[in-house]
C-alpha cells in the first residue's frame, strides 16, 4: 500500500509529477490549476529529486521552453487551463511535429473566450482532434478522480516516451479543485545522462565524436519528405490503439448506454443508480483515453443497446466520436449544461427518458 | 562543380600554402544563403569558437525561424530548430536541464525583437546563463523583404514600399540597448562581419560571451549589424556601404555592457 492522502487533484498531479521522475515543470498561473505549480513551488522538488520548476513569462513561453527541454530527452511537463492552452497550441503542433514527448495538463474551464473560471469539457475537440495546425493527434488521457490525476501522470510520461509524442491529461476544474483520497505511488528516480543517452539517441545532448549530429526540427522544406514525415506520424497515431483504455459500468445486461468522461462521468455513475432504482437497465461507458478513443468497444454496444446518451459539459464534442464508433447503428444523442454549469444526475436520467427512452 | 581539366591549381593547393581551412564544425552543405550575406560569416566564427574551445559534445545550438531557421544544416552540431521567436524559451529550459552543458540562440530581428520580444526580455531580465547571437539585417529576409522592427526610418521594404514612415509605422526598435538595462545580461556588445576587422573584433565577443557562460556569468548578448542585399535591393557592396553609413549611425558598433557594468559613452 503506497502512502495515503487526502489531496486536490491539482495537488496530485504535482506531487505524483516528482514522484514519476520528471525533470522539469514550467508554467504560468491560470484558474483554476494554479495548485500545480504553487504545490511545486512549495515543495521544493529541486532538493528531493534535483527537479526544476520553472514559473514562465507566458504560456507561450511555458511550452517552449518544454520543447527545448523534451528535445534534450527530459521529462518535462506544463499545466494550464482552457485560455492558457489555446496560447500553447502552437508549441503543442511543433512538439508533435519534431516527435518530443511531454505531459500537459488541461484543468478545462468553460469557454470561448476568457469564459468563466467554473468548470467545462469544452476543450475535447482541441485535445483529441490535434488543436493546433497541421495533422497530429495527441495521446489523451481523462481521469475522473483524484487517484487517478496521480496515476496518469506517470502513464502519461510513459506513453508520450514510448510514442514521441505530447500526452495529455484532459481535466476539468471539478477533478482539479475536489479533494479525494489518493494513494500515491513510489518514487521513480530522475534518469540519469547516460540512461537518457540510451533510451532518447534522438535528443540533443551534445555531438559527440562516435555519433552524427541530433537536430530537433519540424521543417521538411522538401514536401515529398514532409508527406512521407506525416505519413509515419499516422502510423504512429494509428498504432496508440494498442493502448486504448475505457471502463464498463453496469453495461452487461444494458438496454440504454451513458458515454461520459471525467467528472461526468462520475456524474453519469449516480445517474446510473438513480435510474436503475426505477427499473430502466442503463450503464455507463467511461473511455479513459479520448486518443485512442475505444471506438471498438463501443460498436460493439451499438448492437446491444437500444440507445446513447453522450453526457459532457459541452454543446456536444464527444458525441461526435460515440456516433462515428456506433456508425448510425443505434441512436445517440447528446446531453450537458454549458458555461460553467454542471449536470445533476437527476437531470442526467431525465434527459435519458426524454432524449432516448421517450423520444 | 563543373568539371575541373586544368592542373594549375594543384600548384597552388597544397599543404604548405595553406593558411585557411574551414572549421570540421561546419558541415559541408552549400550554405542557403545569398551571395554577400554575412550570415555565413557569423556562423563560421560562432562555430570556430566551439571547436577551439572544445566543447562540440557540450553545445547545444538553437535556429529561429527566418533565413538562419536552416543554421542546424550548416553547424556540425546538435541543434533544435524554435518556432518563431521562441528560442530564448527553448535555451532557458535546455541550460536549466543541463546546467554544464553551453546554449546558444541564433536569431533574426523579426524572430528575437518582433515576436519573440518577450521571450527576449525575460531570458535576458532572469539572466539565463546562455550566449544570444543575433543578427540585424533592418528586414525580413526569408519571406522576401518585409519591414522589420529594426528597419530604419524613411528606409524602404516590400511592406514600406515608400520608406518607413515613423509617424504611422513606429521607430525602429534597439533592442540590444533595451537588454543592456536588464540586471540579468552580463555582456552586450554590438559588431558587423562585413570587414576582417570587424569579423576579428566579433570572433573575441563571441568567444567571450561562451567564456562568460562557462563562467557561469549569465546572459551575453551580442549583436551582428548585417547586410541583407537581396531584401535591400542593392548589389553586395553596395549593402555593405548602405550599411555603414546609415545601419552603423543608427546602431553604432562596440560593447555596450561589460561584465555586467554599463560601458560609458566617450
Amino acid at each position: 500500500m503506497g502512502e495515503l492522502k487526502l489531496m486536490k487533484g491539482n495537488e496530485a498531479v504535482a506531487e505524483a509529477a516528482i514522484r514519476a521522475g520528471c525533470d522539469g515543470y514550467f508554467g504560468y498561473p491560470i484558474t483554476p490549476q494554479s495548485e500545480v505549480i504553487e504545490y511545486l513551488m512549495a515543495e521544493k522538488p529541486y532538493e528531493r529529486t534535483g527537479m526544476v520548476v520553472l514559473q514562465a513569462e507566458s504560456e507561450v513561453a511555458s511550452i517552449n521552453m518544454l520543447y527545448g527541454g523534451a528535445g534534450t530527452g527530459k521529462r518535462v511537463m506544463t499545466s494550464s487551463s482552457s485560455p492558457g492552452v489555446s496560447l500553447m497550441t502552437e508549441g503543442i503542433s511543433y512538439m508533435a511535429g519534431a516527435e518530443l514527448p511531454c505531459l500537459l495538463l488541461n484543468v478545462v474551464r468553460s469557454g470561448p473566450g476568457l469564459g468563466t473560471i467554473q468548470p467545462g469539457q469544452c476543450d475535447y475537440y482541441q485535445a483529441v482532434k490535434g488543436g493546433g495546425h497541421g495533422d497530429y493527434r495527441l495521446f489523451v488521457l481523462a481521469p475522473a478522480s483524484v487517484q487517478e490525476m496521480s496515476d496518469f501522470v506517470k502513464i502519461g510520461f510513459e506513453m508520450s516516451f514510448k510514442y514521441r509524442t505530447p500526452a495529455m491529461l484532459l481535466s476539468d476544474g471539478v477533478i482539479g479543485q475536489m479533494m479525494e483520497k489518493v494513494e500515491l505511488f513510489d518514487p521513480i528516480p530522475r534518469r540519469t545522462e547516460e540512461q537518457i543517452i540510451k533510451e532518447c539517441p534522438w535528443a540533443t545532448t551534445g555531438k559527440t565524436a562516435n555519433r552524427e549530429r541530433n537536430i530537433i526540427t519540424s521543417l521538411n522544406l522538401d514536401p515529398a519528405k514532409q508527406e512521407q514525415h506525416v505519413e509515419k506520424l499516422a502510423r504512429k497515431y494509428e498504432s496508440m490503439k494498442q493502448d486504448v483504455m475505457f471502463e464498463n459500468i453496469m453495461t452487461d445486461d444494458a438496454e440504454y448506454l451513458f458515454v461520459a468522461y471525467g467528472s461526468s462521468a462520475r456524474i453519469c455513475q449516480k445517474a446510473v443508480d438513480l435510474a436503475r432504482a426505477e427499473g430502466i437497465k442503463v450503464g455507463l461507458h467511461r473511455p479513459i483515453t479520448l486518443y485512442p478513443f475505444p471506438e471498438a468497444e463501443l460498436a460493439k454496444f451499438a448492437s446491444q443497446v437500444k440507445g446513447m446518451l453522450a453526457v459532457e459539459m459541452s454543446l456536444g464534442q464527444l458525441v461526435d466520436d460515440v456516433r462515428l464508433a456506433v456508425n448510425g447503428k443505434t441512436k445517440v444523442e447528446h446531453y450537458g449544461r454549458v458555461g460553467g454549469m454542471i449536470q445533476s444526475p437527476t437531470q442526467v436520467v431525465e434527459a435519458l427518458k426524454k432524449q432516448i427512452i421517450g423520444g | 562543380m563543373a568539371d575541373v581539366t586544368l592542373d594549375a591549381w594543384k600548384d597552388i593547393i597544397k599543404p604548405e600554402n595553406k593558411v585557411f581551412s574551414k572549421t570540421p564544425l561546419m558541415t559541408d552543405k552549400i550554405l542557403s544563403y545569398c551571395p554577400g550575406c554575412g550570415h555565413g560569416t557569423a556562423h563560421r566564427v560562432v562555430a570556430e569558437i566551439i571547436e577551439e574551445m572544445g566543447i562540440q559534445d557540450k553545445t547545444i545550438g538553437i535556429a529561429p525561424v527566418g533565413c538562419s531557421v536552416l543554421a542546424y544544416e550548416f553547424l556540425n552540431i546538435d541543434m533544435q530548430q524554435a518556432a518563431h521567436g521562441r528560442a530564448p524559451a527553448l535555451a532557458t529550459a535546455i541550460k536549466r536541464m543541463w546546467p554544464e552543458k553551453y546554449v546558444f540562440t541564433y536569431q533574426g530581428d523579426g524572430d528575437l525583437a518582433a515576436i519573440g520580444t518577450a521571450e527576449t526580455i525575460h531570458a535576458c531580465n532572469r539572466g539565463e546563463n546562455i550566449v544570444i547571437i543575433f543578427i540585424n539585417n533592418g528586414i525580413y529576409g526569408m519571406t522576401g523583404g518585409q519591414m522589420a522592427p529594426t528597419t530604419l526610418p524613411g528606409m524602404k521594404s516590400s511592406t514600406s514600399p515608400y520608406g518607413r514612415e515613423v509617424e504611422l509605422m513606429g521607430n525602429p526598435i534597439k533592442i540590444t540597448e533595451l537588454v543592456a538595462q536588464l540586471p540579468g545580461t552580463y555582456f552586450v556588445s554590438r559588431h558587423s562581419v562585413h570587414k576582417p576587422g570587424n569579423v576579428r573584433k566579433f570572433k573575441k565577443a563571441v568567444r567571450m560571451a561562451f567564456e562568460n557562460q562557462k563562467n557561469n556569468k549569465g546572459l551575453s548578448f551580442i549583436e551582428v549589424v548585417s547586410n541583407c542585399n537581396s531584401g535591400w535591393k542593392m548589389t553586395a557592396p553596395e549593402a555593405n556601404e548602405w550599411m555603414e553609413q546609415n545601419m552603423f549611425p543608427f546602431y553604432p558598433l562596440g560593447d555596450i555592457k561589460v561584465d555586467g557594468q554599463m560601458v560609458t559613452k566617450k
